[in-house]
């Protein structure tokens, strides 16, 4: 049937399904099995009101099993067998990841994106950081922020295509179209350049455009963290005799440091599982290789679920001691 | 600190100014794109999109009318005329009659022609070429201008890309799958999510603790972990590649978040209201839907944003999900990556179809931009 | 040897709205002036501009002679104490005791050897090295004083550093500010607080701040026993000063008065001259100056409504004389059992009988 019946039909039912089973199980539960009335009804009631937040908890915990739980054990499941023609798997061991460890083009991305893991957070929270003192003090800086909050609405891969034509190269007797050509031909450069095939250039050209995005979602959080710093400390320190720049890395940044860790981390993870902007600009090509696109690449075009597997566990990997500070954290929190 | 006595000017100055270096760095780009839309490819060709708004000089060969609009008079045949099109503001700088000398002429002077007639070309484009002889041929005489033309935009492109239906490159289909993916995959996750999400902040069980420590956790896998796993899944329940499978999938992934979101706001919620709708004889389900819904809407607003525009960027889900190899199914973001590829020279459909995948983003961003920066401080400022 | 002088300072915020006008203000060496007024007065907005932590509108605001408007804070030779204590929150008592100095760009001995003495006066050492969150309140705010102690500056100021104290520990600090005071005899304080207690006890002088400018200066004494005008009249002393209606029947030396709730005459100590013969006036008489009388002029007479045992006093509530007045009140000395609803004649003696004219005491004429 028509896909926008079917998104209607599927909003309906979706909506429709979840509030109906919601009021009737929870009807059920108050009116048939737990009864308020005679002799148990007060042990009916607490036992009903124990029950209750699984009923409540019951769809949410059945999607994330199974969206985000299982693929975990799955993915490593997969990960260490093979596929068999014909359907089925086998058990190989750690044959995949042998099997990975030696392409070359796995160590490329590995590389490129310890590369994306120090650059970018770095990058992006110090951008973030400044945009976020100098429009603090200005009359438009709201204006100043949503300017450069706003590629965070923008796809990945339309801030790809955004910068492809940046970096774009027209033969040398015809008139650049890409700015960065044609700043770096009016600077004295020679010859346009291919930019995005340049080793080892072009990473960091790709890392830029995530950084462009990036600065804003930095920004907002490190505003919000730079105003809720008591006034008087500051206004403390400039009777001490600091000057701004003494004020904002002495007394500003040492105390909104947990939230500058919270963006970094946070970036950290985004950066781990960039596969657009790679995918769209290069696809991997002249050593721009990542884990993420690496990964689609052996899924989708090789139809290698082991390795493909492989490399989803050690991205995996390489996010577990973010999600362990985090949930520690949490824990914290709530003791 | 502007009341501070004996702060600098010279240090306000230099704020102002470098935020304003900063915003104009980050907004280019974005501009550049902009602008190349309403651009045609002779445009884009001749220059990069930052010399749009100023008139550039074109060097292009024009036609006279045919002899058959000649006019007699007096003995003389005429044919008059202006060589551009009408409305054109283009300013005729040198001309010539030979391809290989096309700056013979300056605007204003008269041209002897082989044939013995003469042509004079003003710099608007007006020109009279005369002869004492019927003029024949029965094509006019071609002319070769350099002209300053100012700066011309079009709408072309945005029709070429968006109405016309012949063409399958077009946005206008991938435009409504994407609606079609996206909201169902936002408007489910919330009610799946709100009422997780109350159960964990208001209702007191044993394991909440460690659930609550387990969403945390969920928040940070990658989605790359679950793809293949997935898509054998729906593969072998049946689904296999379509919408179904693409809003299932958003709606698991984007669970975390807003279960995250959600119980953050409702633990905020006062307690006192909810203590008394219960000594008043309210349910938990009536206390949910009457009071704690409606409550929480700033941040079912926030989620709703942050999922809405998560879906309609998204690549990675639909490429696995929902994309197959009939090309039915399509999203606007796959639609520029394949044009990326098949068409990565032709800027001006480029830059078009870019703009009409992130014009609704865009929308979204500059109307709901205080809930989004709500859902992005939500637990985010220790 | 620190003298402050303000001459005509104003402040006023964009949008023309006036905060302060005409301040002229002499503070000399070795002073605790405190500024004291109901909230909203501008007590802190002066300080701040004492401080160099807002701008000076109009006005010239010297320091020993030289122009301080356009001086930045740092370099003013003032240290101030802010409300909440505002100690860098990531570092140690001793870092915060010694961050000043570290940006004068002082030697490591001779910071430690500043930061040892006043860690010994403050009883701080033990605390040298914690961070402001181990601490608790008043230790705080023994470490913001310590801190502008460090930098041996020509001025304290301080931003109403009781303010966030609980009652005990307030008083006991109150204490040691004033022990710290007589230790520093040279150096000029200058303090703010909304607490006249605090006010009172502290101040060589005291500025009395209402309705955008100055109300009155004086010593505490002076404030109390001779009022300028009837706002300072009733802020000061607690309660506060009754206002009674009544008309001046006698001028001269000392002036006699009749009072609408009273009988007959009484007498002020306020001398008037000849033309105020005949005018209404605001008799002012503190509860703790009324006492019981059986003659035949009084002041006031009237059913006592409620009564308040203090123990060392009685504090009697009279019967309001209509309902938007404010209930005349009297301190008995003592204990006084069972006046409930009893009426009482009070007066006052002469020279604790205040008159204003149009708000203004006439005292001063």
């Amino acid at each position: 049937m028509h896909p926008a019946f079917q998104a209607i039909l599927t909003i309906i039912i979706g909506v429709g399904g979840c509030v109906g089973y919601f009021y009737f199980s929870n009807q059920f539960l108050d009116k048939v099995v737990f009864p308020p009335k005679g002799v148990h009804a007060g042990r009916n009631i607490t036992r009903a009101n124990m029950i209750r937040p699984w009923l409540f908890l019951f769809p949410a915990l059945t999607a994330l099993g199974l969206y985000l739980a299982y693929p975990v054990f799955e993915t490593l499941r997969l990960s260490l067998s093979e596929r068999v023609p014909g359907g089925g798997s086998q058990f190989v061991g750690l044959a995949n990841y042998e099997q990975m460890f030696s392409e070359s083009k796995f160590w490329e991305a590995m590389r490129n994106n310890l590369l994306w893991l120090i650059v970018v957070p770095a990058l992006s929270t110090v951008f973030g950081l400044i945009a976020a003192q100098l429009s603090d003090r200005v009359r438009w800086g709201n204006i100043a922020k949503s300017l450069i909050f706003m590629p965070m609405a923008i796809s990945f891969v339309g801030a790809a295509v955004i910068f492809k034509l940046v970096y774009d190269t027209r033969p040398v007797d015809q008139d650049q179209i890409g700015v960065l050509n044609a700043l770096y031909l009016f600077f004295g450069g020679n010859q346009p350049v291919t930019w995005l095939t340049q080793v080892p250039w072009n990473s960091f050209l790709l890392m830029i455009v995530l950084v462009w995005i990036q600065t804003g979602f930095a920004m907002v959080i490190l505003s919000a963290a730079l105003r809720g710093i008591p006034e008087e400390t500051i206004e403390a320190a400039i009777v001490d005799g600091a000057n701004p720049f003494q004020v904002f890395f002495k007394i500003k940044v040492p105390q909104i440091m947990s939230t500058i860790v919270v963006v970094w981390t946070t970036i950290t993870i985004v950066v781990l599982k960039v596969f657009d902007i790679v995918f769209a600009m290069t696809n991997g090509q002249w050593e721009t290789q990542v884990l993420a696109n690496y990964m689609y690449d052996k899924l989708f075009r090789a139809s290698d679920w082991g390795v493909g597997s492989a490399s989803a566990m050690i991205i995996m990997l390489l996010v577990s001691p973010i999600l362990v500070w985090n949930v520690y954290n949490a824990r914290k929190e709530m003791q | 600190m502007s009341g501070i006595a004996g702060t600098k000017s010279s240090l306000t100055w230099a704020v102002h100014l470098s935020l304003v270096a900063m915003v104009l760095l980050w907004l280019f780009p974005t501009v550049g794109l902009f602008v190349s839309s309403f651009r045609t490819t002779d445009q884009i060709s001749t220059g990069g999109w930052w010399k749009a708004m100023s008139s550039s000089e074109q060097s292009t060969t024009l036609r006279t009318s045919s002899p058959e609009t000649q006019i007699g008079k007096d003995g003389v045949f005429l044919i008059e005329g202006n060589l551009f099109d009408e409305g054109s503001e283009a300013e005729i700088s040198v001309w010539g009659t030979s391809s290989r000398s096309i700056d013979d002429y300056k605007a204003g002077d008269t041209a002897e022609l082989k044939n013995g007639a003469t042509i004079t070309v003003a710099a608007n484009g007006d020109y009279i070429m005369q002869s004492t002889e019927t003029l024949t041929g029965k094509r006019g005489q071609r002319v070769f201008v350099t002209a300053l033309t100012p700066p011309e935009f079009t709408l072309d492109n945005y029709k070429n890309v968006l109405f016309d239906e012949n063409n399958r490159e077009g946005m206008a289909k991938a435009f409504f799958n994407t609606l079609t993916v996206t909201i169902p995959a936002t408007i489910i996750p919330i009610l799946v999510a709100a009422f997780a999400a109350y159960a964990l902040a208001w209702m007191d069980f044993p394991g909440r603790a460690l659930l609550i420590a387990a969403v945390v956790g969920l928040l940070v896998v990658p989605l790359q972990l679950a793809l293949i796993p997935l898509l054998k899944l729906h593969n072998e329940i049946g689904i296999g590649k379509g919408y179904l499978g693409a809003w299932l999938a958003h709606t698991g992934f984007g669970l975390p978040l807003a279960i995250y979101l959600l119980r953050n706001y409702m633990v905020g919620l006062p307690r006192d209201i909810i203590e008394n709708a219960k000594v008043d004889g309210a349910t938990d389900f009536q206390i949910f839907i009457k009071i704690i819904l409606p409550l929480s809407f700033p941040a079912l607003a926030s989620f709703a944003i942050f999922q809405f525009l998560w879906t309609w960027n998204d690549l990675l889900v639909a490429l696995v999900f929902l994309i197959d190899s009939s090309g039915e199914t399509t999203v606007m973001t796959k639609q520029i990556v394949e044009l990326l590829g098949t068409r990565g020279g032709n800027w001006e459909i480029l830059a078009t179809s870019a703009f009409v995948s992130i014009a609704v983003p865009l929308v979204v961003f500059f109307a709901m931009q205080k809930y989004l920066v709500r859902g992005l401080l939500a637990g985010s400022v220790k | 040897m620190t003298n402050l002088k303000l001459t005509d300072v104003a402040k006023t915020y964009s949008g023309n709205i006036d905060v302060l006008n005409n301040i002229n203000l002499d503070i000399k060496t070795g002073e605790l002036i405190v500024f004291v007024g109901p909230s909203g007065c501008g007590k802190s907005t002066l300080l701040r501009m004492i401080a160099g932590l807002e701008t000076i509108s109009d006005g010239e605001f010297t320091i020993d002679g030289e122009r301080m408007n356009e001086m930045p804070p740092a370099q003013r030779g003032i240290a101030m104490v802010f409300q909440s204590y505002a100690l860098y929150p990531h570092m140690t008592v001793r870092d915060n005791m010694s961050f000043a100095l570290k940006l004068a760009k002082k030697t490591p001995e001779e910071i430690d050897t500043a930061i040892t003495k006043v860690a010994n006066t403050l009883q701080l050492t033990e605390y040298l090295d914690r961070l402001p969150k181990a601490l608790s309140g008043g230790q705080r705010q023994r470490v913001a004083i310590g801190r502008s102690i460090v930098r041996d500056p020509k001025v304290y100021l301080f931003d109403e550093p009781l303010s966030n104290l609980d009652a005990a520990l307030r008083v006991a600090t109150r204490i040691e500010i004033a022990q710290l005071k007589e230790s520093m005899p040279e150096s000029t304080m200058v303090y703010v607080t909304h607490d006249q207690v605090e006010a009172m006890t502290l101040a060589s002088r005291i500025v009395v701040l209402a309705n955008k400018g100055i109300a009155q200066v004086g010593t505490p004494l002076e404030l109390y026993e001779t009022p300028e005008n009837e706002f300072v009249a009733q802020f000061i002393g607690s309660p506060a000063m009754n206002l009674l209606p009544g008309k001046i029947v006698e001028t001269g030396e000392t002036t006699q008065v009749s009072l609408t709730h009273g009988a007959g005459v009484i007498a002020s100590a306020v001398p008037t001259a000849a033309d105020l013969k005949g005018a209404n006036v605001n008799v002012g008489i503190r509860p703790e100056d009324l006492l019981p009388t059986t003659g035949e002029n009084f002041a006031f007479e009237s059913k006592i409504e409620i009564s308040e045992a203090l123990g060392e006093v009685t504090q009697v509530y009279f019967k309001r004389q209509s309902p938007d007045s404010a209930p005349v009140i009297a301190k008995l000395l003592g204990i006084h059992r069972n006046v409930r609803n009893t009426s009482m004649r009070m007066s006052a003696e002469a020279d604790k009988v205040h008159l204003f004219a149009d708000g203004q005491s006439l005292h001063y004429r």
